[in-house]
């Protein structure tokens, strides 16, 4: 059986805390309950990394992080996208100048995959609002590395 | 302990916290004998980075040490960087500003943190609905200060943004509608059997233990300790409140320390929460709300004093410190020491998790309010084949799932007391 392009648009995404000060972590779980409710577009969070579609990445990465976040993106089927939610991640934020960071998540997945593809969502923290355009991003991106834009 | 004991490692992302957890569990069979807890993976040198920056850039950073009580930290180190500066006379006006965002915080943490405890339990349409109750107190922090979360309220000798009573109506209509849910959720959770089954008699904390790991919060008035920083120093607009701590004794349920003590008491306090609001926007005094209007010359205020303090406030997780010096002549914030109230619990997770369940693992880990929801994966190692296998977050909620549905199966039979 063809699975249609809806079952492709049902993201089911895989939450990884990199460090964050869960500012980030509780916008991305109010984006999956009813005021925002993305779960009515099949956007569920999954338990493992090997049944996501997406990585949702939060929070910037410390130095016990950064082996484990390497490890997540290579248990991840392909094709596949990072969302990277909140300033900390992408730019290491306020948190700049300390020894135990040791940089933004795109430094680290660009070293295992320099062709990884990145949704950037800014924001301390994004709004729920935020972080659905940036799933629907993602599904664009998906469609993409799937031959189908 | 018997032959079959194996360990069990969770972790180590455990993000609520400032310093994030792992545990390892020795079981036998089902049950934890021993649990060992290490902290350090999300440790991202706040206090290092602190002190590189003046006391108004701090403020920025010490509500992002937790997302959730990110307004405690704020309030416990402008506390203490005031103290430390000698500046006394904080207007009436922003004191009570202070805090009624202090307590909106909490109404909105404990109701997090009750879908939290739903979701562990399996019970996600429950997650869901209390969730939606959480977006009305978010409406109302954004419409004070511009944001759902980190707020950036509060700075030495003041706050930044006024509660104009323009604004006074929308955040009554707040604490009227919570005020008609609020019995709708206390049934939801206190009257349901399955819910009753799953906590009663689970993760129990005594009075003794309470004291001993020096727990705070709603953890140790759970188990009958009546210890709540905005009774016992009160700072602030508690100072004119006749606050008293709330205990499960005063919705008619004993001090037993289980975990739906811990429940009723994070409900009661919703509910005080609600009344201190309101006595805080109908008494609230008229005047400046701030100190001293230019921020240079704060910052030049605090790069002139010297001195060390203090802040202590009650954070919705329990009793939090900020300790602050300030050296004359030095702009930066020359030592600072945070001491967040989880850092305590987590001392007390020894005593409630010895002897309960793997199933109960996930609700009683979260009965102090922390967040266990990246418990990355856990491997269990089994003593006598030395066979390894892998358990995930996810096979840890579907054994917390399947002993509810199990219960409910069951429901309506007598308690064996062996679940």
């Amino acid at each position: 059986m063809k699975l249609n392009k809806n079952f492709d648009r049902a993201l089911w995404a895989f939450h990884v805390n990199t460090g964050s000060c869960n500012g980030c972590d509780i916008e991305i779980v109010a984006a999956l309950t009813p005021r925002y409710d993305v779960e009515r577009f099949g956007i569920k969070l999954v338990g493992s990394p090997r049944h996501a579609d997406v990585l949702i990445m939060a929070g910037p990465v410390t130095r016990a992080m950064a082996p484990r976040i390497k490890r997540i993106y290579n248990q991840t089927p392909d094709p596949k996208v990072v969302l990277v939610v909140g300033n900390c991640g992408n730019t290491t934020g306020v948190y700049y100048e300390s020894y135990n960071i040791l940089g933004p998540i795109d430094h680290f997945l660009k070293q295992i995959d320099p062709d990884v593809k990145i949704v950037h969502i800014p924001g301390c923290p994004p709004r729920p609002e935020a972080i659905i355009e940036g799933a629907a991003k993602a599904w664009l991106v998906l469609e993409e590395l799937r031959g189908e834009a | 302990m018997s032959k079959c004991s194996y360990t069990l490692p969770i972790g180590p992302v455990h993000p609520a916290l400032k310093e994030p957890t792992m545990f390892k569990f020795v079981m036998d069979g089902e049950i934890v004998k021993e649990v060992d807890v290490q902290p350090g993976v999300n440790h991202r040198g706040i206090e290092f980075i602190g002190m590189r920056r003046n006391p108004l850039q701090v403020l920025h950073l010490a509500e992002r040490i937790c997302g959730i009580c990110s307004i405690v930290h704020q309030y416990a180190f402008t506390m203490a960087s005031e103290k430390a500066a000698g500046i006394n006379d904080i207007p009436e006006r922003a004191q009570y500003i202070r805090t009624i965002m202090a307590e909106l915080e909490r109404i909105h943490s404990h109701v997090l943190w009750a879908g939290v405890a739903a979701h562990e339990l399996g019970f996600d349409t429950l997650l869901h609905w209390t969730w939606k109750l959480r977006e009305d107190v978010q409406d109302v922090l954004e419409y004070i200060s511009g944001n759902r979360v980190n707020y950036a309220m509060y700075y030495q000798g003041g706050v930044r943004r006024d509660i104009s009573p323009e604004k006074i109506p929308r955040i009554k209509e707040m604490i009227s509608a919570y005020r008609r849910e609020f019995q709708k959720l206390a049934d939801a959770f206190l009257e349901d059997p399955l819910f009753k089954h799953r906590t009663v008699n689970v993760g129990v904390l005594t009075k003794k233990d309470a004291l001993e790991t020096s727990a705070v919060g709603p953890t140790t008035r759970g188990s009958g300790v009546p210890k709540d920083v905005r009774v016992d120093q009160p700072y602030g607009g508690y100072a004119d409140l006749d606050l008293k701590p709330c205990l499960p004794e005063q919705m008619g349920y004993p001090n037993t320390g289980d975990t739906y003590a811990k429940t009723v008491v994070r409900i009661l306090e919703v509910g005080q929460s609600l009344d201190i609001i309101e006595f805080c926007l109908d008494n609230m005094p008229p005047g400046p709300i701030r100190w001293e209007m230019n921020v240079n010359k704060v910052l030049m205020h605090m790069k002139k004093a010297g001195g060390e303090a203090i802040g202590m406030t009650e954070a919705p997780r329990g009793e939090m410190i900020h300790y602050v010096r300030l050296d004359p002549g030095d702009e930066n914030v020359s030592a600072w020491k945070v001491r967040a109230s989880t850092y305590n619990n987590i001392i007390a997770w020894q005593k409630m998790l010895v002897g309960a369940q793997i199933a109960d693992v996930a609700i009683v880990a979260a009965s102090i309010d922390p967040c266990i929801g990246c418990m990355d994966r856990v491997t269990v190692v089994d003593g006598e084949t030395g066979k390894e296998g892998v358990m995930t977050k996810e096979d840890f909620y579907r054994l917390s799932v399947r002993k509810t549905r199990r219960l409910r199966r069951m429901k309506g039979k007598p308690s064996g007391g062996g679940w």
